[in-house]
């Protein structure tokens, strides 16, 4: 599975990786189980346009290099441009990404609807995004794909440390 | 910049001195060992030479206990279905093999289940071995095949074989081991362990890719899995790979002869890498830490990361390792192995597989330990929940 040169490149090199500590938007999605966890934090001038925005990941080269394109992609954008960026979009632009990992796409672009419509709510206004399958924690990505079966019970991610059972530790 | 090559589990280099006496036999000494003239019969006193060879090394009582094949995954699939399909010809007939088996074990007996035999997979305890009580636990009165890897190639955790072989035939059934990862790495001899069939790898062990063999104990009943011209003692069929059987089994002997020297450096070396990582970074442990393991194996767990960006990063590096992450694999799916011990999807995503081998040096693992700490922290210093997850940093 290959990757392109500009995955690589924002994988090295990732962009706008942080908190913006008084966010005006925050937005969590993905679950520890299926290893790919991303946030995104944003602020929003009072002409809805994002005037900054951050990401943190952990996951894969894709999870991290599809996060840093969108906050790229995102900045300056108003907030009905931001939730309008599409996964083919975000893939188009670090040049495609192996179909194994079009998911990831999905999560950089679910984590910044629910950024947006986290800030919206928050001040009393109607969200625009949509519903957002990764922002519950018990959401496979890999749902619909045929080529993986995850086990249909929902597992609620507990902290590890409690029982990590096989870490010997 | 290094190159240090950390993965010698998924494959060697072929040593120098195996290539050099390979190489007559590509165009020289390049007959069909089925030919009757000369240049055919030289060829296959090259091949039968071979095979003698590898029946030495592993202590079988007759060269023609060895089969040569193309590789591993034809031995495993080989004994699985050719043995089953001889004992019990209608189905019906129950097999057991470990739930941490490599695919190439699991996937013909998946096909044999289909095909209308029971089958069980049994669990490794949490401390990564099968246990001879477990196995006896789960043997019926119509088991008739049981496979149980020698060592596990992710966790390097080493199977009691002569026990498990002995529960086996205890309860009627044939036995059978994928030696892929502990043939010349560690003592291993037919008659001790009591296998009715074992699979062997070449290229595991600094010889050619595409080459195995298959130990079949005299009597060992199997249905052949390539028909044709009868070669192999009508058990496998095809033109001898004469350059193949000469490099595996030179492989071989060179393995032995400097095994006893080699355990001990690697295990040096292996628990160099794991005090070096463990001491460095918190949140960090070996997946398995009890009973008998592979000298050249470390497997750890290094929370709060995934396993393809660490492996990624290392690359840059010039450092090759494995992972067995979900995000690495092709199926999406993290490392069986790790799942049937009870490790957390969460905690399997963030698994480090370093295996070290015949030119792996202090200087590599210097150069790994200065590496590896940075990149770890700053893959952490990225994610959203390392410190929700795990404590501080």
């Amino acid at each position: 599975m290959l990757y392109t040169e500009k995955v690589m490149d924002h994988f090295n090199n990732p962009r706008n990786v942080g908190v913006i500590d008084d966010a005006d938007g925050v937005g969590e999605v993905g679950n520890p189980v299926c290893g790919d966890i991303m946030k995104i934090t944003i602020k929003v001038d009072d002409t809805d346009h994002i005037n900054d925005i951050k990401f943190q990941t952990l996951g894969c080269g894709a999870a991290i290099a599809t996060s840093s394109i969108v906050t790229e992609m995102a900045r300056g954008l108003t907030l009905e441009e931001a939730v309008a960026i599409s996964k083919k979009q975000v893939a188009d632009e670090l040049g495609g990404l192996p179909p194994a990992k079009m998911h990831c796409s999905v999560l950089a672009t679910d984590g910044l609807k629910v950024a947006v419509d986290d800030y919206l709510t928050k001040h009393g206004r109607a969200p625009i995004a949509g519903e957002v399958k990764s922002a519950d924690p018990n959401f496979d990505p890999h749902a619909d794909e045929d080529d993986h079966d995850h086990e249909e019970e929902a597992v609620a991610p507990t902290p590890p440390a409690q029982d990590p059972g096989c870490c010997q530790r | 910049m290094n190159s240090t090559y950390f993965d010698y589990a998924a494959t060697t280099p072929v040593d120098s001195r195996v290539l050099e006496a390979m190489m007559p036999y590509f165009t020289e000494k390049f007959g069909n060992a089925n030919s009757l003239y000369s240049l055919g019969r030289d060829a296959y006193r090259a091949v039968e030479g071979a095979r003698e060879s590898v029946a030495r090394s592993i202590g079988a009582e007759r060269p023609d206990e060895v089969i040569f094949t193309a590789g591993g995954t034809e031995s495993d699939n080989t004994a699985l279905i050719g043995i089953l399909t001889k004992l019990a010809p209608e189905g019906g007939a129950h097999l057991i093999v470990s739930a941490f088996e490599h695919h190439a074990i699991l996937e013909p007996a998946e096909f044999l289940e289909k095909q209308g035999y029971e089958l069980t997979k049994l669990k490794p305890r949490k401390d990564g071995h099968i246990h001879p009580d477990d196995l006896r636990a789960a043997m019926k009165p119509n088991t008739k095949l049981v496979s149980i890897m020698h060592a596990n190639n992710e966790i390097g955790t080493i199977n009691d074989i002569a026990a498990l072989a002995a529960v086996a035939h205890e309860g009627g059934a044939l036995f059978h081991t994928d030696a892929a990862q502990t043939l010349g790495k560690i003592p291993f001899n037919v008659t001790e362990l009591g296998v009715d069939a074992a699979s062997f790898s070449s290229h595991k062990i600094y010889g050619p890719k595409g080459f195995g063999a298959l130990y079949l104990k005299k009597r060992t009943p199997l249905v052949p899995y390539l028909k044709g011209g009868g070669q192999e003692f009508k058990k496998r069929s095809g033109t001898q790979n004469t350059p193949g059987a000469i490099g595996f089994a030179a492989a071989l002997e060179l393995m032995i002869a400097e095994q006893d020297v080699e355990i001990v450096r690697l295990s040096a070396l292996r628990d160099r890498v794991i005090a070096g990582v463990t001491s460095v970074l918190e949140n960090t442990q070996s997946s398995v830490t009890e009973g008998a393991r592979l000298p050249h194996i470390v497997s750890m767990l290094i929370n709060g990361v995934e396993g393809e960006a660490m492996l990624l990063q290392l690359d840059n590096k010039g450092i090759s390792v494995s992972t067995g992450s979900a995000c690495s694999s092709g199926s999406l799916e993290p490392s069986h192995v790790l799942l049937s011990i009870g490790c957390p999807p969460e905690i399997a995503h963030g698994s480090l597989r370093i295996s070290l081998g015949r030119f792996t040096t202090e200087a590599d693992v210097d150069y790994f330990l200065e590496v590896f700490p940075p990149i770890i922290e700053r893959l952490r210093a990225m994610s959203p929940v390392y410190t929700r997850m795990f404590g501080s940093k």
